[in-house]
């Protein structure tokens, strides 16, 4: 399958990229592992691509100002190696591992998989977990989009059509904070059935300070389970509280009976998995 | 529609060629170059037949354009081979029969020969890993994992050598 025609420029600066995202109907390729396939479908025809692999400067991963901040163009692979990650932020640490399978992973892009705006993407859910924001560059500059503001229906983010997603920035978690991202899928590379994403922190008494937790691929967006989180702020964590969150996890899904499973199977799972996450998290927490 | 002069190094070679934007790695490979063998299996960004090594990395040559290789180097599965003698992880799949019909294994040795660039000594845990975005449905991968152990314990002799 090949796709249709297009014009494709691969600008060397972000104001570059930005200018040419001016012209009608055109995209941003990142690491097209998303976009490619979709344009080989014909469900997606842009005009112009506008590839922004040789903008320099958009791929890093530090911590700074109590944040982590990921460069967009920072490759799912580079994520998934980096010590940084794997040593406190177990919630992206465990995500990056399973997008997709490690091939893709090598060109797939945290920015890419963010303002592709797919429900079946898993950083999504995970963001809303964590609470990041994101930062857009358009014509007039920079702009900071809370990451519960970002999502705006199926494909849909709110990036203006020559805004370009800069960066990602995860609140650097306190101490006694852990996190966990479970994800139920058919076989390597596949969409997630489902997916939760738990980021918690506890106080001195081992209650929770702070939860965030976010479901993927039950609903049009990633779905951030409010209810179950206000639900569990300042309770003890124990499994009786679990249960009673994931109850409330598994209401604010809402999946739709595909190849993967029926409406009921994928609500279960988010209960399941809330469960197990939550579980994880705390016991990461704990330090365990 | 977009034609682009892209200047791009396969297995070590210069290549120079004026493409459309829209050709993709894959076909470049087979139908501008001749060089068959980088297979197409799905055509929709699963299997990892068509793996190539770009700049180092195993990438799925059927998502990715041409003309973003250009200025980079690309290694496929001719290019494993060299003075005439077969690269440790081509003499593994032949001494472990790590292929029936070998559909997916220029793929398969992609990936796992950047693993083991990476990773000399993997763990089976590693190597299944690595390979889980290569789909074989011939052998069930066990003798694929003994082909890149062979390839594994066969690259440390000769640096132990």
């Amino acid at each position: 399958m090949i796709p249709p025609s297009f014009d494709y420029i691969a600008p060397k600066t972000l104001s570059e990229a930005v200018a040419a995202l001016g012209q009608e109907n055109a995209k941003v390729l990142a690491g097209g592992q998303s976009l490619i396939p979709l344009m080989r479908f014909r469900l997606a025809s842009p005009a112009v691509l506008v590839d922004i692999n040789r903008v320099e400067g958009l791929s890093y991963i530090e911590e700074k100002d109590g944040w982590l901040k990921i460069g967009s163009m920072t490759r799912e692979s580079t994520l998934e190696h980096s010590d940084l990650v794997s040593e406190k932020y177990s919630l992206l640490a465990d995500t990056a591992k399973v997008i997709s399978d490690p091939v893709v992973r090598n060109l797939g892009t945290v920015g890419g998989n963010l303002a592709n705006g797919d429900p079946g993407n898993d950083h999504p859910a995970t963001m809303l977990a964590y609470g990041a924001e994101v930062v857009a560059m358009g014509p007039n500059g920079e702009r900071v989009i809370p990451i519960t503001s970002f999502f705006k229906g199926l494909y849909e983010s709110d990036l203006a059509p020559n805004e370009i997603l800069t960066e990602v920035r995860i609140p650097a978690p306190k101490p006694h904070s852990g996190g966990a991202y479970l994800k139920l899928e058919r076989k390597v590379g596949d969409f997630a059935t489902a997916a939760v994403a738990a980021q918690v922190e506890l106080d001195a008494q081992g209650n929770f300070a702070s939860v965030g937790i976010g479901l993927t691929n039950v609903g049009l967006t990633a779905i951030k389970a409010t209810s179950a989180e206000d639900f569990l702020k300042g309770k003890a964590a124990t499994d009786e509280n679990f249960h009673e969150a994931a109850k409330l996890a598994a209401e604010a899904a809402q999946p739709i009976e595909d190849v993967r499973g029926s409406e009921d199977y994928k609500r279960s799972l988010v209960r399941t998995y809330t469960v197990r996450a939550l579980r994880l998290a705390v016991q990461r927490a704990k330090g365990g | 529609m977009s034609t682009h002069h892209i200047s791009v190094t396969i297995n070590g070679k210069a290549h120079e060629a004026d493409v459309e934007s829209r050709l993709l790695l894959v076909h470049f490979l087979r139908e501008n170059l001749n060089m068959t063998g980088t297979h197409i299996g799905c055509d929709t960004t699963s299997c990892g037949a068509c793996t190539v090594q770009l700049n180092g990395k195993p990438v799925k040559s059927c998502t990715v354009l041409a003309v973003q290789a250009d200025g980079m180097e690309v290694k496929t599965v001719e290019g494993l081979a060299a003075n005439g003698k077969l690269h440790p992880i081509q003499e593994g799949f032949h001494e472990k029969h790590g292929l029936q019909c070998g559909f997916c294994t220029p793929g398969m040795m992609m990936t796992s020969s950047a693993l083991l660039e990476q990773n000399p000594h993997p763990t089976e845990d590693e190597i299944r890993h690595a390979i889980s975005g290569n789909l074989c449905r011939c052998t069930g991968y066990m003798n694929i994992v003994k082909a890149v152990q062979y390839a594994a314990d066969k690259m440390a002799e000769k640096v132990e050598a």
